[in-house]
């Protein structure tokens, strides 16, 4: 008996330290990569390939963020990505606000082919709307504008934005809004002064969507600006990249950088993530 | 994160099923039964504008001889289809993203399943379950973009990994992996692996949490082993996620773009040119604007296929 009871115990122990040595294995997989980028943003470039390669070696120092941080073109890449990704998160919040509240509580014609429209413009691929895009934004002259770009990504991300708002109000129990009614309030106040403030949550899951895509979006913000003072962080780190003889210090120091706002998003609203995240595939 | 267009379905009860409003239009003044269509109107003009517009557009530009460039282009048929379906570039540039997207896809769902089994251990505690998610979601913070240029400083032949596989006497001497055309498909699928995972991981580590445990019960009294629990209780509980992370991630990597475009370009010698870059320089390159037309609506083609299967089967689920 107590044989058995010590090999089931010694079988307990050996599982979790294969377990503990898997999980060491794949933290080192997903982690190690990240570690050696931040690594390497404290090198000074000369060390970038020191033989052997250390993770820490002798010439810590934070001269490749301040060479970023000081350099107008390199900052005026993070202005630009943050006036184009606050704004569409802007608009696609509002409009996807309204429209959600109109699927969740009206009835009216075409709404169903509206519905399929919105959900089936999902799949279609970037690469097919590019070159309509390049022509369209060049005729209409916002070819190298903030606002071709914020147009672009509003229509990129309002699908979704308005498919999860109208989730979030189909969510929200109906006589909230049939109360305020008999008491004679117009659609419009009973969607900004009952609806909105109680929706917070789903506003919130929408916005940093809606954020994140717009931050990081490449194909489009490379084809649709010109010049420095229109081109967005993804974009200046591939151009960093190619010019000055590859300052890999200084390019691992803009990537870091240019991933913060989306990490400290993710880190202060985990939860708004990984809820829509995971609402895509799990079915109750 | 990609920044591709097709996104996780939303919660079930999105789509069309409000209840039906009751009717007494004959009641309601003219401003409130038009006040829905003043509200959902930008919505109508931004998705009709830029969506549905454009894939007329493209579909216009493809049955033209060049456009764009050419100021009275002609109506040409289908002539550049059948330019385009006979290039061995284009078939070249099929048959890599069909590789990059079948390898990429099949080792998410294995990678993704590892770990959320792993994370999803009764043994572990607290702290550390946190400590080892966060490690594991890390990828998933980083855009292409970043993720190129830091698999480029990886990669390089001074770099890390070709000291690495040195030491453990993998290699004898260090390789350019993504410089050269055999071994640049396999490295740019490894790169897009590392970033894609996590996606699966947290979707299915969700779906493990859902699945009762008097169902594992269940099986140990029947005398199931832990792989037997696996293969009867946990793969079939995960399968309608599974399938449909399936779906989106093919739908997603077949239009993967920056990821390719910002460490290969497509090169060297094409071995790593996938539909979308072949896409990309047609039009911006040589200035192909009705070839690249073509190409993209290929690809449109294909991608609809895909999220056709994706919408029956969320239908499906839904019934």
């Amino acid at each position: 008996m107590s044989l058995l009871a010590s090999r089931s115990a010694r079988r307990r122990v050996s599982a979790r330290i294969g377990l503990y040595a898997a999980l060491t294995a794949g933290a080192l997989f997903a982690g190690f990569p990240v570690l050696w980028m931040l690594s390497s943003s404290f090198k000074s470039n000369a060390n970038i390939f020191a033989y052997p390669p250390k993770l820490f070696d002798g010439s810590f120092s934070f001269a490749p963020y301040l060479a970023v941080l000081s350099n107008p073109v390199e900052i005026g890449y993070f202005v630009n990505s943050y006036i184009v990704a606050l704004s569409v998160t802007l608009v696609t919040l509002v409009v996807a606000v309204l429209t959600g509240y109109v699927f969740s509580r009206f009835e009216f014609p075409l709404k169903r082919i509206l519905n399929v429209v919105i959900i089936g413009v999902q799949a279609v691929p970037p690469i097919t709307l590019l070159i309509p895009f390049f022509g369209i934004m060049v005729g209409l002259g916002l070819y190298n504008t903030y606002q071709g770009l914020i147009i672009t990504y509003v229509v990129f991300t309002l699908p979704y934005a308005v498919i999860m708002m109208t989730a979030y109000f189909n969510s929200l129990p109906r006589e909230l809004d049939e109360a305020a009614k008999v008491d004679g309030a117009s659609s419009r106040s009973i969607l900004w002064r009952i609806l909105v403030p109680v929706s917070v949550p789903g506003m919130v899951s929408v916005g940093l969507y809606t954020f994140m895509i717009s931050w990081n979006e490449y194909l489009f913000a490379l084809t649709l600006t010109q010049t420095d003072d229109r081109r967005t962080v993804p974009v200046g780190i591939q151009l960093l990249m190619g010019q000055n003889n590859y300052l890999w210090n200084e390019v691992m120091a803009m990537s870091i950088l240019g991933s913060i706002p989306v990490l400290v998003l993710f880190l202060i609203f985990q939860r708004y993530f990984i809820g829509g995240l995971a609402a895509g595939a799990v079915k109750s | 994160m990609t920044t591709n267009l097709l996104t996780p379905a939303p919660p079930r009860d999105e789509a069309v099923p409000a209840p039906p409003a009751p009717k007494r239009r004959h009641h309601r003044p003219l401003g409130a039964r038009v006040e829905p269509y003043l509200l959902i109107s930008p919505t109508v003009l931004l998705i009709v504008g830029l969506m549905v517009v454009p894939i007329v557009i493209v579909l216009g530009y493809s049955l033209m001889d060049n456009t764009i460039t050419n100021p009275s282009p002609k109506f040409v048929g289908l002539g550049n289809y059948l330019t385009v379906l006979s290039s061995p570039a284009f078939w070249g540039a099929a048959g890599n993203t069909l590789v990059f997207t079948v390898v990429s896809v099949a080792a998410h769902m294995v990678i993704g399943v590892l770990f959320a089994l792993m994370l999803n251990s009764k043994t572990m505690a607290k702290v550390p379950r946190a400590i080892f998610r966060a490690i594991y979601i890390l990828p998933w913070i980083f855009t292409a973009s970043v993720v190129a240029v830091l698999w480029r400083l990886l990669l390089d032949p001074s770099g890390v990994i070709n000291y690495l596989l040195e030491s453990l006497g993998v290699i004898h001497e260090s390789v350019p992996w993504l410089g050269l055309p055999q071994t640049a498909l396999i490295a740019v699928t490894a790169i897009n692996i590392w970033s894609g995972y996590p996606f699966f991981m947290i979707s299915l580590l969700a779906g493990l949490q859902g699945i009762p445990s008097d169902l594992y019960e269940a099986a140990r009294v029947d005398g199931a082993g832990p792989l037997r629990q696996f293969v009867s209780v946990t793969l079939p509980g995960l399968k309608p996620i599974l399938y449909s992370m399936a779906l989106l991630d093919l739908l997603w990597t077949t239009q993967q773009f920056t990821l390719i475009w910002a460490t290969t370009g497509g090169g060297p010698l094409g071995a790593t040119e996938m539909l979308s870059t072949y896409t990309y320089k047609l039009a911006f390159n040589s200035y192909q604007f009705s070839l690249a037309s073509t190409s993209a609506v290929l690809v449109l083609a294909a991608s609809l296929i895909v999220a056709i299967f994706y919408v029956r089967r969320q239908r499906k689920e839904e019934r």
